[in-house]
This record gives structure tokens, C-alpha cells and sequence, in this order.
């Protein structure tokens, strides 16, 4: 099953991952990053691998797998 | 001679997409133009986006030891230190001028300039309508957020009716400011351009299609059609005073309706 990595230490927290993500996976994190942001974390669940969160992302922080 | 003594930094590259191990394959990554360090940018920024896209659209074709970019001055002015291709450095506005000079001197290479609305429609305007005007063969990615985003959030050419930034604090006033300059819309009308589209990032749809604008301007220049220019909307959530994903809403409702989408000119 596709799977995506965020980088938590990149993420800056603008979130539009989240708004992006069609299945709606992605969460914002509980914890503060080293930025003092919370960062946005895959919850896990059924990724389709659609690539929307990497592309929108603007700090470069995901990675996504198959 | 490079100095012996002289400090280079040790950049990583991303992980190549669909280069497979053991266990999984990379379906999406960086591209190998993009050095894989993390930006200055704020939260949001559609600059980091757009860097993006123009290494994705120059792995592509496969021209990443032919281009030449000239940075601008702005948020953008140390593109350098996060593409790893040939970039020089123009005055402010000067860019399209120095991009002339590098593509008259070196026909081969492709040139490109990056530039924001504060460079290319304000104090620049003299120079993009010019090379505009002579059909010089180069691209230009012009980045719109409508603020001068470096030096504190001023009103820009670029700026909407209405609009609050720093020196416009109730607004911007037709009356007093003036309207807001499509350059694209402006430039269209000069027969040296050849291929001119507004596109936007404030979606992952829409950063699909403002893929395939930067590669359709790459891909002119390459076949040695002309001036090419693609105008981004981008959104700058600092300066708007909003949270980015309301900067986007904003965007998608507020700047695209002013700043129509999609192809202005194209031959």
C-alpha cells in the first residue's frame, strides 16, 4: 500500500497537506517540532499513493512511497 | 583559480523518485535540480512551489548543465543556494536585461529569469516590456503575491483594489493608487511575445497545470520560438495577515477572479 513520509523537522505547519489530502489522512501532530510548530503527521489508513500532499507542499518535506 | 582555503557547503539531493530497494519504491520526490535543503521561506510561500516546479520542468527536458537562471531581488534572492544549476544575480528589476545579455552571448544555454511582482511590474517595468519587445528568446517565471514581500509587506503595482498592506493601511485606493497592472494582458498585445499563461499554486491541481505552463515555456525557448512568460499566483500569508490555507482560499476566490487563469497568448 502506497505511504507517505512527512519530514516533521521541515514541516513550517502551514497545513495545506491536510486541506489537500482527498481522503483526508494527514493530521495535525499533538507534539511541537524543533521549529515550534506542530507538524502535520500521516495518520496511517488507506493512502492511494495520489501524490496531492507532496505536490502542494512547499517546504519539500514528503516523500511519498509505494 | 578557486581558493584552496575557501569553505564549500555540503549539500544532500533528495532520494531519486522510483529508484527501488528492498522494500519500497519512491513514487514521489524531489527533483534532482533541487538541493535538499530546507528554505527560507514562511509557512505557505509559494516560492518554495515554484522552485519546484522549474527543477521538475528542467530535469525533464534534461538541460540542467545548459541553464542558466538569474535570481531577482526579493523573497527569491537566494534562489542560489537551493538550485543546484548556474545562477547569477541582476540588480533590482534588471533581470530580463542581464538574462538578454547571458542568451545574446551564449545562444546555446537557457536562460531564464525568476522574479516577483515588486521586480518585474514596479521597478523592472522598463525592462520586461522591452525584452518583451524584441522577442528576446528567454523565459521568464514571474511570481505574483501581490506585496512586496522582503522589505515588510508594501503595496505592489500588483496589489488589489481594497487590498491592506504596510503603506496602503486602509486599503488601497483606485483614486489614489491607481489600478492594479496585468502585465501579462499588457504584454500580449506586443507581437514578440510568443507564449504567455497565468497559472496559480494555491491548490495541488492547480500546481499540476502551472507544471505543464513552466515546461510548455521551457519547451518554447528550447525550440527557439521566442519570448515565453508564465505569470504565478502565489500567495504570501504573512503579508495578507492570514493563515496560508486561508491565503489560498483567497487566491482561488479573490486574486484569480482579477487575475483570470489559463493561456493570455500562445502562437
Amino acid at each position: 500500500m502506497p505511504k507517505i513520509k512527512i519530514d516533521k523537522d521541515r514541516c513550517k505547519g502551514c497545513y495545506l497537506c491536510v486541506v489537500n489530502c482527498p481522503n483526508g489522512l494527514i493530521k495535525v501532530s499533538k507534539t511541537l517540532n524543533v521549529k515550534g510548530v506542530k507538524p502535520a503527521v500521516f495518520s496511517g489508513g488507506k493512502c492511494t499513493g495520489c501524490k496531492m500532499c507532496a505536490v502542494i507542499c512547499p517546504d519539500g518535506g514528503i516523500i511519498v512511497y509505494k | 583559480m578557486r581558493p584552496k582555503n575557501r569553505k564549500t557547503k555540503k549539500r544532500k539531493n533528495y532520494p531519486a523518485i522510483k529508484q527501488s530497494n528492498d522494500t519500497t519504491t519512491v513514487l514521489f520526490s524531489q527533483p534532482a535540480s533541487l538541493y535538499a535543503v530546507e528554505n527560507h521561506y514562511c509557512a505557505g510561500c509559494g516560492h518554495g512551489i515554484v522552485h519546484r516546479l522549474v527543477c521538475e520542468a528542467i530535469d525533464e527536458f534534461g538541460i540542467r548543465e545548459r541553464v542558466i537562471a538569474v535570481a531577482p531581488v526579493g523573497c527569491a534572492v537566494i534562489a542560489y543556494d537551493y538550485w543546484n544549476f548556474d545562477v547569477t544575480e541582476a540588480a533590482h528589476g534588471r533581470t530580463p536585461a542581464v538574462a538578454t545579455g547571458i542568451k545574446r552571448v551564449r545562444p546555446n544555454n537557457i536562460v531564464f529569469t525568476y522574479q516577483g511582482d515588486g521586480d518585474l511590474a514596479a521597478i523592472g517595468t522598463a525592462e520586461i516590456i522591452h525584452a518583451a519587445n524584441r522577442g528576446e528568446n528567454i523565459t521568464i517565471i514571474f511570481v505574483n503575491n501581490g506585496v512586496y514581500g522582503m522589505t515588510g509587506g508594501q503595496m505592489a503595482p500588483t496589489t488589489l483594489a481594497g487590498q491592506r498592506t504596510a503603506t496602503t493601511i486602509h486599503g488601497r485606493s483606485l483614486r489614489r493608487e491607481g489600478y492594479p497592472i496585468k502585465i501579462l494582458e499588457m504584454l500580449a498585445v506586443l507581437p514578440g511575445t510568443k507564449y504567455l499563461e497565468r497559472v496559480s499554486v494555491h491548490s495541488a491541481h492547480e500546481v499540476l497545470r502551472a507544471k505543464r505552463a513552466i515546461s510548455k515555456a521551457f519547451k518554447m525557448q528550447i525550440d527557439n520560438k521566442g519570448f515565453s512568460m508564465v505569470e504565478v499566483l502565489s500567495m504570501c500569508p504573512t503579508y495578507w495577515d492570514m493563515t496560508p490555507i486561508q491565503a489560498a482560499d483567497r487566491i482561488k476566490n479573490e486574486v484569480s477572479t482579477f487575475y483570470p487563469l489559463g493561456v493570455i497568448k500562445s502562437c
